[in-house]
């Protein structure tokens, strides 16, 4: 039985794990490759790591990194973060990236998708969607790390990025990010029914149940999370035992 | 022990570098005849798709020389299916080795299908250590239906073939340098036969 997964994330600036509540307020929250190494030995199914800074220069630190994590770990990992171009991504799977995760570049340049699809597989292309509801426009896109609104609907893109060939959909929610009121079940739910791959929901994690509803009732393949784990509030072990107990099908 | 990883700048082989690095066994990467040739085992990585692995192997002519091995030979995720007739994926002649068709998963469950699944009906030296509905990480779109080289199943939804054995080919279409320490135990079992 393929099983649901359970993801840490790891936002990295200067190669050090940080995690912005609603994006902003940054926290330090340790040393990457070792968070990696105790997750992996938790139980995590997979680890994603998303390089928040901005420069070249700090790219090529994150690259280096990359490389690090997949010396140590045996879990697959996805990254993430300003990749902007197929040369991008080439490095980070020549780290030892399992997968890469676009976001904005996606939505500037759809076509990068299918290029990325055609060269490394379908199975190494998540589209990062960062979604927000207001009443007026419905679930939006946005883009820029969540500043800047697009035209596109949530569902809409995401059905599109997956027939250019993303092999996974990672919805961010920011209305729900950093909450830790529960994730968005309502859009995640949508998405999960419209695309035919596998969809990762993220933002608003605060308990054990919020992770059953979002399997339960929204259909996620995989939830994330990233400060409920980083701060031990919620540990792997207990997590994957409760969501067992409530019938869903975990890897223990 | 002569270890080669055949490179054809298809798969992402740096992992299974680094699995290799955590047993402890130095590998020599190459896609040169003779290396590969003497080698005492080969190991045969891969991800993404069909034809374009198949098109890098024959720029190496490597496609004329791995059918001819005869050291133990691992081929892991793309490495499986490549070693097959033919596959639906870019509807791509494949090296030939294993007279088996890769086909898409035709299901109502997402695909790929990626992610952690059990493995069933080992059959193999290369499982040994192991028990019956071990996890192993999977992702991968296409798939091998059961056989008579079949040596390990998983089930997404209906049975299919999780590992190979033809003769000195062995293969995984899981990753087992992805699937933590029961994984390396595979890649441990695959040296010692």
């Amino acid at each position: 039985m393929l099983t649901k997964r359970i993801i840490p994330c790891l936002d990295i600036k200067n190669g050090r794990t940080v995690k912005g509540v609603r994006f902003e307020n940054i926290r330090d929250a340790g040393d990457p490759v070792e968070l990696a190494k105790w997750y992996a030995e938790q139980g995590a199914d997979e680890l994603v790591f998303l390089d928040i800074t901005a420069t070249n220069e700090e790219r090529k630190t994150f690259a280096e990194l990359v490389r690090d994590i997949a010396r140590h770990i045996d879990i697959p990992f996805t990254v993430g973060g300003g990749i902007s171009a197929v040369a991008d991504v080439e490095v980070l799977l020549q780290a030892g990236a399992d997968k890469v995760s676009i976001n904005s570049a996606a939505i500037r340049n759809p076509q990068l998708v299918e290029d990325l699809a055609k060269r490394f597989g379908s199975q190494c292309v998540t589209v990062a969607v960062d979604t927000k509801y207001t009443d007026a426009t419905g679930w939006k896109v946005y883009a820029r790390a969540g500043t800047v609104e697009t035209e596109h609907a949530t569902v809409d893109w995401a059905r599109r990025v997956t027939d250019l060939g993303a092999g996974e959909i990672l919805l961010t929610s920011m209305n729900n990010d950093g909450t830790k009121a529960g994730f968005a079940l309502d859009i995640t739910g949508a998405v999960a029914k419209s695309v035919t791959v596998p969809v990762v929901a993220s933002g608003g994690a605060g308990s054990m149940e919020h992770f059953a509803d979002v399997f339960h009732q929204a259909h996620a393949d995989a939830a994330l999370a990233a400060s409920l784990f980083h701060f031990r509030e919620l540990e792997v072990p207990d997590l994957k035992k409760y969501l067992k107990e409530q019938g869903v099908d975990v890897r223990i | 022990m002569n270890l080669v990883i055949v490179d054809y700048k298809a798969g992402n082989v740096q992992s299974v570098l680094f699995a290799l690095e955590r047993l402890g066994i130095q590998a020599t990467l190459s896609a040169d005849f003779e290396t590969i040739k003497s080698a005492d085992k080969v190991i045969f990585p891969g991800v993404g798709e069909a034809s374009s692995a198949m098109a890098q192997l024959k720029a190496r002519n490597l496609d004329k020389l791995l059918p001819t091995l005869e050291q133990p030979f691992f081929g892991v995720c793309l490495g499986m299916q490549l070693l097959c007739e033919h596959s639906e994926e870019g509807d791509t002649d494949l090296l030939g080795i294993i007279p088996l068709q890769v086909k898409r998963f035709q299901t109502d469950l997402k695909v790929p299908h990626m992610g952690w699944n059990q493995l069933e009906n080992l059959a193999s030296p290369l499982f040994e250590g192991l028990k019956e509905q071990e996890y192993m990480y999977f992702v991968h779109s296409y798939y091998v239906p059961n056989s008579d080289f079949t040596i390990a199943q998983a089930n997404y939804p209906e049975p299919f073939s999780a590992a190979l054995q033809y003769k000195n080919f062995y293969a995984a279409q899981f990753h087992p340098e992805k699937s933590g320490p029961a994984g390396s135990q595979i890649i441990k079992n695959f040296l010692a036969l």
